[in-house]
């Protein structure tokens, strides 16, 4: 069985790791274990700042630190980030297209027992709207370094999607990642799957469960939200006639949207998307969160088998 | 301050506030009465106190300048323009759709601004953001940023008090623009930030509380702010809102208002008096 490392761990190693460049500057609110910036702290204490709870602040800071010829990363929940500082980011960060890089932990249900209020389903959607923003959403640990790279060698606002879970690791030290760029992680001509940051995973066991059925899917890893990868996705549109998109997010404003938008105008075909539906999220456990809200390998096979029915 | 430095300043400052109307009216749109009280202030500073250059508006150890206000962008443009950031004559075009004076300080877009700023409470969060990376750097810049009394009502402006005073950021000088009005009326009445000197110690800050109209006081007040070591420093400055023009002077409404022709012909009068007088 592959070792399964969660994403949030993977970025404060790579903070950690990365953060020998002297430009680099980690704030947090108050969350520096849970984050993982504590990795970052414990080998550059000097550029870690702790900004205690108060995110709108930080993320200001963060902007004002930036005109400085600072790389800054800005850490703190999904919810928080995308949420309580939802404007900050637009206006002090996106508006005049600073290079604050927000390194969003505990997206999703996933996060299990924490429940509604801190399970955070719409930043997507709030972040995609935002001119200049670019939003990765990594599927594993490998994915997470290389998207911290990156996004420090990107000039301009980053969000980074992270999870608390432990996740398998999927890729290699071969595996390449390119900001904007998809990757078809599986061949298939029946139907194409696009997946992004935990439903990677799943989509990889459906792709299994499917092919013992017969259906040969492909399957496309979407790091990448935004820009999302136009090509990758007219091309599935155009050779497998049908997609099923998979995310931890709500159905609306996310990478379904994003594929949505891009089949309608450039291909049009039928795209079935799983995500939660425009529903909060609740307690329990993380795999119980997942099956219920249908984000499991089963909910894409079935969304499959529904998919070609359309074709 | 000299005798010859001081009146230098006062005749800017009414050139500040010719400016101020002339980009306002104008326009037909914009905030004049902030621009005005705070005119003192903005002249002290990019005039006489800041240490920036306008043929390189980004170097980098550069004075900072964050309006954190930034309604009242008619001031600060003026007085980057007189200080050579970009042509008066350009001043006119303010929010017009061909220039590149946007409505509110945009750093992409206008020599000279160090931040974008509009949404209120946020640009003094930024400013300490750029004094931390000043004290990271141990650059001896200084960071400078104006907060309207109306602005204090926004809870971001006590999450940026408070994180500069655990950082010690003596490296940061705000100012309040204390006119006592906001849009919908006097401040006390609106949502009462009062006691402001008192609210500003308790979160350790250095207060200094002077009549923002008054030369002399602002000097000393933003000298020992320089002197002031191991904590941040607000100037509280006393003003008038719409000051030097008589029938703007503390009048809610001319918040956010342009005059008509005939108003604006008056307060230029007001204002060309003013600049005869000083120089005499």
């Amino acid at each position: 069985m592959a070792e399964k490392i969660a994403t949030r761990q993977a970025y404060g190693d790579a903070l950690a790791e990365f953060g020998v460049d002297e430009k680099i500057v980690v704030f947090d609110a108050d969350l520096s274990k849970s984050t993982k910036t504590a990795n970052f702290q414990k080998k550059f204490p000097e550029r870690f700042f702790n900004m205690g709870i108060a995110e709108a602040n930080m993320m200001c800071a963060a902007a004002g630190m930036s005109t400085c010829g600072k790389t800054v990363f800005a850490s703190t929940f999904a919810i928080f980030a995308a949420g309580r500082a939802c404007e900050q980011v637009r206006n002090s960060i996106c508006y005049p297209n600073l290079n604050v890089k927000i390194g969003a932990t505990h997206a999703g249900v996933s996060i299990g027992e924490d429940g509604a209020s801190h399970q955070m389903l719409e930043d997507i959607a709030n972040m995609r709207a935002m001119p200049n923003m670019t939003i990765i959403s990594p599927a594993d640990a490998v994915e997470t370094r290389l998207a911290v790279k990156a996004s420090i060698e990107h000039k301009g606002p980053v969000y980074l999607r992270l999870g608390r879970l432990n996740v398998p690791v999927i890729f290699d030290e071969t595996y390449e990642f390119v900001i904007g760029k998809g990757v078809e992680i599986k061949s298939g001509t029946d139907l194409t799957i696009i997946a992004t940051g935990l439903l990677v995973h799943e989509a990889i066991a459906a792709h299994g469960i499917l092919a013992e059925k017969g259906i040969k899917a492909r399957i496309v890893n979407m790091p990448t939200i935004k820009p999302i990868d136009e090509d990758i996705i007219v091309k599935a549109a155009k050779e497998t006639g049908v997609i099923v998109t998979a995310e931890e997010h709500n159905i609306m404003g996310g990478l379904g949207s994003a594929v949505c938008e891009v089949v309608a105008e450039k291909y049009p075909v039928p795209v079935l998307r799983i995500g939660t539906k425009d529903k909060f999220g609740k307690s329990g456990k993380p795999e119980l969160l997942l099956k219920e809200y249908g984000l499991t390998a089963e909910d894409i096979v079935r969304k499959a088998e529904e998919a070609i029915k359309l074709k | 301050m000299d005798k010859k430095t001081l009146l230098e300043l006062k005749k800017k400052a009414v050139r500040t506030r010719k400016h101020i109307l002339d980009e306002v009216y104008a326009a037909q749109s914009g905030h004049p009465g902030g621009s005005l009280s705070a005119t003192e202030i903005f002249t002290y500073l990019f005039q006489h106190e800041m240490r920036i250059d306008p043929a390189n508006p980004k170097w980098e150890d550069r004075d900072r300048f964050v309006l954190s206000k930034g309604h009242c962008a008619p001031g600060l443009y003026a007085a980057l323009a007189i200080r050579g950031f970009f042509p008066e004559e350009d001043l006119k075009g303010f929010r017009s759709i061909d220039s590149y004076l946007q409505g509110h300080p945009s750093m992409k877009d206008v020599p000279g601004v160090d931040m974008s700023t509009g949404s209120l409470g946020q640009g003094i969060s930024t400013a300490v953001g750029m004094a931390l990376a000043g004290k990271l750097d141990k650059k001896d810049y200084r960071v400078f940023a104006l907060l309207g009394d109306g602005e204090i009502q926004e809870g971001q402006v006590w999450e940026a008090f408070m994180s500069a005073a655990h950082y010690k950021l003596d490296n940061l000088t705000a100012f309040l623009d204390h006119n006592g009005l906001q849009i919908d009326g006097n401040i006390s009445d609106v949502m009462c930030p009062e006691d402001v000197v008192e609210k500003f110690r308790a979160f350790c800050w250095n207060v200094i509380d002077i009549d923002g109209h008054d030369w002399e006081a602002i000097e000393a007040a933003v000298e020992e702010a320089k002197a002031t070591k191991g904590r941040p420093t607000v100037i509280v400055l006393k003003t008038i809102k719409g000051k030097g023009v008589s029938y703007m002077e503390g009048v809610a409404g001319w918040h956010g208002m342009a005059p008509d022709e005939e108003l604006y012909k008056k307060a230029i009068a007001e204002l060309d008096e003013a600049m005869a007088s000083l120089e005499v």
